[in-house]
């Protein structure tokens, strides 16, 4: 019954009195649950309970930002506190229960629940809809295959970078347009902050400790977009390369290092184009090295469309790119070319694939205008070290209201 | 925690980590001898890893000590976990070349 009808709550309660005083009717709740500032009170007196995790009290003396801090909670940006109150409406972006594993996280290998992760996704900044993203890149990353225990220890520069495939990323108007690997979007900044605030606080993967990177580089504090939906099946997402089912929402996570521009704004052919990108491709970690590192390509509009015009799939750029990165074992061996770094000899008798089979990702991204592609290089190539990992996102079945 | 009155200003928030015991690790009891005992020697794979073993493995040896060497499969993942168990099973004491 929505508001105050005097006849209808006098014949519910039966009692004839009811109301005396007030109007025949009234619009609004009549319980008032609904009330949106009692709504939040009742949420946590009914459901606060249902949390395990343990309660840490802060202050009248303590700046909330100082306190997460000196705990040593955060990636140096602020935090938002996680309140029960926060959680809880957080957990309202999945049907998952709150204890159910989602991971063991490393380098501790500590179990992260739905509720661990829902906290620190409330630290990150997320909304309670991108909950379903996050707990996908956090249960990708934690596979033996993405090796995230490695990737962390790593003295390289690499992250994991998460990329969101399929209808979810319009669905939480993620960004996979004008600045997609860029600031603004809160989507894409907070999603990938809150996978590396759970390996940091719940795995205790930190900067000094488990992480040795000499350098490091900005995207562990988050790297982060959508993919843009394929424009047909001759150009298919990454994620439906890799395993995702067509059209369904799926995060990949792939370690990454720091994004590099390929300018070609002169190619009129695929052919050049794509000489242009292997020619960039080419000096992925080192110029001398192949097969030991993968690498991302993220294509704009502008150049995707010199190949679409001239008809190339992108199945038939990655075969050309293929060949134009096989090199000459001579140009890569230790000493070629005066440089001491380079491929042991015992490899360099013949050709070499610049990467492994699989080891390089293929994303499709960014604004209308600019003839600008990206290299995103990678880490220590699939077994060796990490290999992209896809899984499909699980959003709840209950209505959103 | 809900039952108490809070004091004010005070707010309660939930720890975001994975709550293991604050207290430091500690160290596995030290031999105070290698008499008698098979010293491990553990090459991460990493770069001439095996160069600085080598010469730790000499010295053992001038003094008499039993060694065994092992490899793990590559620096970038822990070791596999029978390896570790093989190492516990087969030594008293191990050397580990981290770094290269």
């Amino acid at each position: 019954m929505e508001g105050w009808d005097r006849a209808r709550w006098a014949e519910v309660s039966a009692v004839e009195s009811l109301g005396e005083g007030l109007p025949e009717r009234r619009p609004g709740c009549g319980s008032l649950t609904l009330d949106p500032l009692r709504a939040e009170q009742l949420l946590v007196r009914a459901k606060a309970g249902s949390l395990a995790s343990r309660r840490v009290t802060l202050t009248a003396l303590e700046d909330d930002v100082d306190a997460f801090d000196a705990r040593g909670w955060g990636d140096g940006l602020p935090v938002v506190p996680p309140t029960e109150a926060r959680v809880l409406r957080m957990l309202e972006g999945t049907d998952r229960a709150p204890d159910e594993i989602v991971a063991d996280v490393p380098p501790d290998l500590t179990p992260a629940t739905v509720e661990k992760v829902a906290i620190n996704a409330v630290l990150a900044g997320c909304r309670p809809e991108y909950l379903p993203v996050v707990l996908a890149a956090v249960e990708a990353a934690c596979t033996d295959a993405f090796n995230m225990h490695g990737l962390l220890a790593t003295t390289w520069f690499a992250g994991p970078m998460v990329v969101v495939s399929g209808p979810i990323a319009g669905d939480i108007s993620m960004n996979d347009g004008m600045g997609a690997m860029g600031q603004g979007n809160r989507a894409n900044a907070t999603i990938g902050r809150a996978l590396n605030l759970v390996v940091r606080n719940v795995g205790g993967g930190r900067p000094g400790g488990v992480d040795r990177a000499t350098l490091g580089n900005p995207g562990k504090y988050t790297f982060c977009f959508a993919e843009t939906p394929p424009p047909d099946d001759d150009w298919p997402n990454q994620a439906t390369e890799i395993g995702a089912e067509p059209g369904a929402s799926a995060v990949t996570v792939v370690a990454a290092e720091g994004v590099r521009g390929i300018i070609d704004q002169l190619s009129r052919t695929p052919e050049s184009l794509a000489r242009s990108f292997a020619e960039v491709l080419a000096t992925v970690a080192h110029p001398k090295l192949a097969i030991a590192f993968d690498a991302s390509l993220v294509i704009s509009p502008e150049h995707l469309r010199v190949f679409r015009d001239a008809g190339w799939t992108k199945a038939r750029l990655r075969e050309e790119l293929a060949t134009l990165l096989t090199l000459d074992g001579a140009d890569l061996v230790r000493g070629a070319r005066d440089i001491a770094e380079g491929m042991p000899e015992a490899f360099c008798g013949g050709t070499l694939p610049k990467f492994r089979d699989g080891g390089l990702t293929i994303f499709q991204a960014g604004g209308g205008a600019g003839m600008f592609s990206a290299v995103v290089g990678g880490w220590a190539a699939g077994d060796m070290g990490s290999a992209p990992v896809t899984l499909p996102v699980r959003t709840t079945g209950k209505d959103s209201t | 925690m809900s039952s108490a009155t809070p004091m004010p200003g005070e707010r309660t928030v939930l720890d975001p980590t994975g709550e293991r015991s604050e207290a430091t690790r500690e160290l596995s009891d030290r031999p105070a001898s290698l008499d008698g005992l098979t010293v491990g020697l553990l090459d991460i794979s990493k770069a001439r890893g095996d160069v600085f073993l080598d010469r730790v493995e000499a010295a053992f040896t001038e003094r008499g000590i039993a060694t065994r060497r092992y490899r793990k499969p590559t620096f970038t993942k822990p070791a596999p976990s029978d390896l570790r168990a093989e190492i516990a099973r087969e030594c008293g004491a191990v050397v580990e070349a981290l770094a290269d």
